[in-house]
């Protein structure tokens, strides 16, 4: 038994690949719990991003500034009444959010958090995601179907569009990306060298990046840039988010198609979006920023880099303590504070703590990945707060415009090109 | 596919030639009266092909309190305060027309110190009143951040109203015949302060907006309404100017101090969402202007003029209207020679302006309609009244 669990750690490849059930099983926890951790953490931080770019301070009052609001949120939200529509069609009403969740969360199966740290790695792992992820539509559209309104309806039937009709975009960007992975060295696709066959096994990406010595993003200049850029505003408009977040355009349509739910089954909505998000930055970050490679391969090379890169993760932690013993400082003197003073103190001596680990050479060798992998992701993260902080909404015409007559023939324009440059090269 | 609620009117029934070649069931849905983007309580029937609005119809009267109404039983001075509760977000500006339509109708003039007040205090409101538009219109659109630097900007003007009378929103600033509270010490101060703040602040919702691509693709053409309609329509104010019609009652029939000042009138030409985006922009330079001669030639003086301790105007009648931060907002007053008048007939901008809402949203998309509603400027409590 003890064999069986140590043969996995021994081996240089994912827990599926290994065919080793028992840390496979152990990297679904471990992913279902961090993303629902990421999830809690990236709704405070977008509450507190956002108040703090429009003057505000957001959530201050459920524990040292607002840290424990989504925690909040989350028992309000489990005890709600449980409200189902009379007119709602209950089996479709019911399966929608879960479904929704399903697809969410199932994609993560092959997102790549290093070389081994994985829960599979598949011969096509791009377009699983790719292909998982829009079962979410189909999700959608049922619940708004189900709800029986008519905003939800609207809701649904825009966002059905919108994802479709953006997902082409995406995946030719994709595919510019993926052909990326084939030009090794000169010649023609898989002909020249003898690595040089193309792949769609995230993992294989990274590692095809990390041979190039190139992130696809600086590829082909500035080809790969272009790439990226229409997969980057195509995963803003697949996510349903500002500025492209017209199914729940709140001031038009209230709340799109999940006007009818509330209580946990909003709640797992919720929950999807976000890990929603999460997945297509992932997608984002595996095929143009290096996955889980750390910045700056080419310029900062040698152990003395290799040593400094390694601590950030425990850098982070201990800097993220450092930033709530000051925030403990400056809480007020008063007694009433006395519980939230001595909590933020508490969570800061636990991320000190988690700082202070992660330093250690055994761990900090094997944390990398995951923390550059997380890094990228979460700037990504950043990036769609900012956007719904600056933008207004886009119209639905002008959506569907921006999809079909901007980007559709930018990715066109830039598959062939990729092709042609690799080709010539 | 529901049925949803029928119309009972009849201009919404279809045209045979707008019919789809499905002939589907066109969708009717009803935006509000509980809507966050109808601005209180209006009702809008839409009725949808799609995502295209083939007709509208607004349903008001759900913040209906019978203002006209409650003035004749109140005498002249008590109907004052009322007043304030009808265009709620430019309380000084409705309170000035009634001041002045009574104060006309007693043939009695307000001292000029009161009356540079009283310009200082309307333009503030004017400022106040067009930034919570452009918070509320921005949102309504999709940027959230411009509401809350309005909000904040907002906040200084009410700080001033506070410190002048006490309160922030339903001031009752003026009485009739004048101002009855003298200026408070460092209120030209502070006022002078105001400008210096906002002055960027207006330059920075501007940076956020004005050459936003999104923004601008989401106003321009949008909700086009032409010169000659709104005239047919009676629409006023910025909404009119838009349209490229040179109309400002403070120009055109000069009330309060507004002839000693040096100002422009901002005027649009494509009459579309965008124009009176810029219009009111440009209106909230030029309040500036206003407000800082006024500050720096305020003169010294009474602040009340005599005014009998009984208002008893003789029996006749008056219309006189002033340019309220949403258009024309005149006061119809006739006198039977009692303390109380007779009727008062309130001509709300806001109502008068929402019905070009049909016009201008006609053949356009769902999300046009709530652009509309928020470059309109409606404010229910006036609407209704």
């Amino acid at each position: 038994m003890l064999d069986y669990i140590t043969s996995y750690l021994k081996s240089n490849t994912t827990p599926g690949q290994a065919g080793n059930q028992f840390w496979a099983f152990v990297y679904i926890i471990l992913i279902f719990l961090g993303l629902s951790v990421a999830v809690i953490a990236m709704n405070w931080l977008e509450r507190k991003i956002l108040a703090h770019m429009q003057v505000r301070l957001g959530p201050m009052r459920v524990g040292p500034h607002g840290l424990l609001q989504p925690i909040a949120d989350a028992i309000k939200l489990l005890i709600k009444e449980d409200i189902m529509p009379a007119e709602a069609d209950k089996v479709v009403f019911w399966t929608a959010p879960v479904m929704v969740v399903i697809t969410a969360f199932t994609v993560f199966i092959v997102v790549p958090f290093g070389p081994t740290h994985a829960v599979t790695d598949m011969n096509i792992g791009v377009l699983f995601m790719l292909g998982v992820s829009s079962l979410g539509v189909l999700a959608i559209v049922m619940a708004g179907w189900a709800s029986n309104s008519h905003y939800p309806l609207i809701g649904a039937l825009r966002s059905s569009a919108q994802m479709v009709s953006y997902e082409i975009a995406m995946g030719l960007a994709v595919v510019a990306a993926i052909l990326m992975t084939s030009l090794h060295g000169i010649g023609l696709y898989g002909v020249g060298s003898g690595t040089g066959t193309g792949t769609l096994s995230m993992i294989e990406i990274v590692k095809a990046q990390q041979e190039q010595h190139a992130w696809f993003i600086f590829k082909f200049f500035p080809l790969g840039l272009i790439a990226f850029f229409i997969f980057a505003v195509a995963m803003v408009a697949e996510t349903n988010r500002a500025p492209f977040d017209l199914p729940e355009a709140e001031s038009e349509l209230t709340a799109g198609f999940h006007t009818e739910y509330s209580g946990f089954r909003w709640s797992l909505f919720f929950l999807a979006e976000y890990s929603a998000m999460i997945a297509v930055s992932a997608i984002a970050v595996t095929l143009w920023l290096g996955g889980w490679l750390r910045p700056f391969p080419n310029w900062l090379t040698g152990e003395t880099w290799d040593l400094v890169f390694s601590l950030f993760p425990g850098v982070t932690f201990l800097l993220l303590a450092v930033i709530a013993f000051v925030g403990t400082m400056r809480m007020p003197k008063h007694p009433y504070f006395r519980v939230q003073t001595l909590g933020l103190g508490g969570f800061g001596a636990v991320l000190g703590l988690i700082g202070l680990v992660l330093l250690m050479p055994p761990v900090r060798d094997r944390i990398q990945d995951i923390y550059w992998f997380s890094f990228k992701v979460a700037a990504f993260m950043y990036l769609y707060i900012w956007y719904r902080g600056t933008f207004p909404r886009y119209r639905f015409d002008q959506l569907m415009k921006v999809g079909w007559k901007v980007l559709l023939p930018m990715g066109i324009g830039v598959l062939i090109l990729t092709a042609v440059v690799g080709v010539l090269l | 596919m529901t049925d949803g609620s029928t119309s009972t009117t009849s201009h919404l029934e279809l045209e045979e030639h707008d019919k789809t070649f499905l002939d589907s069931n066109e969708l009717i849905i009803n935006m509000g009266p509980q809507h966050p983007a109808t601005h209180g309580v209006l009702r809008v029937i839409l009725k949808l092909d799609g995502e295209k609005v083939l007709g509208t119809e607004c349903v008001i009267g759900y913040l209906h309190r019978g203002v006209e109404k409650i003035a004749e039983n109140r005498t002249y001075a008590m109907f004052n305060p009322y007043v304030d509760r009808m265009d709620y977000v430019a309380a000084v500006s409705n309170g000035l027309g009634y001041c002045e339509a009574v104060e006309k109708l007693l043939d009695v003039k307000a001292p000029p110190r009161a009356n540079y007040i009283r310009v200082i205090l309307t333009e503030l409101n004017r400022l106040a009143s067009h930034m919570l538009w452009l918070g509320t219109h921005a949102l309504d659109i999709g940027a959230i951040t411009p509401l809350f630097y309005t909000f904040r900007d907002r906040e200084e003007i009410l700080k001033i109203f506070e410190k002048y009378c006490g309160a922030r929103l339903t001031t009752h600033a003026f009485r009739i015949g004048g101002c009855l509270y003298e200026t408070y010490e460092g209120f030209e101060q502070d006022v002078k302060k105001f400008l210096v703040f906002v002055a960027p602040k207006i330059d920075e919702y501007e940076e956020l907006l004005t050459t936003n691509r999104i923004w601008v693709e989401r106003t321009k053409g949008v909700g086009k309404i032409s010169g000659k309609d709104c005239i047919a329509l009676g629409v006023t104010g910025p909404v009119l100017r838009a349209s490229g019609v040179h109309w400002d009652v403070r120009k055109a029939q000069p009330y309060a101090a507004y002839s000693d000042f040096d100002f422009e009138i901002p005027v649009g030409q494509n009459g579309d969402t965008y124009d009176r985006y810029l219009v009111r922009m440009a209106e909230m330079r030029q309040s500036l202007r206003i407000i800082r001669q006024a500050v720096e030639k305020i003169p010294e003086g009474p602040i009340m003029a005599k005014v009998p301790k009984v208002i008893k105007p003789p029996v006749g009648e008056i219309y006189h209207s002033i340019e309220a931060p949403k258009g024309e907002l005149g006061y119809f007053i006739v006198s039977d020679g009692s303390t109380q008048p007779y009727r008062v007939r309130v001509r709300p901008p806001s109502f008068v302006n929402l019905q070009a809402l049909d016009v201008m949203v006609r053949g356009q998309l769902v999300a046009d309609v709530i652009a509309v509603i928020g470059t309109l400027d409606i404010v229910l409590g006036e609407v209704d009244r």
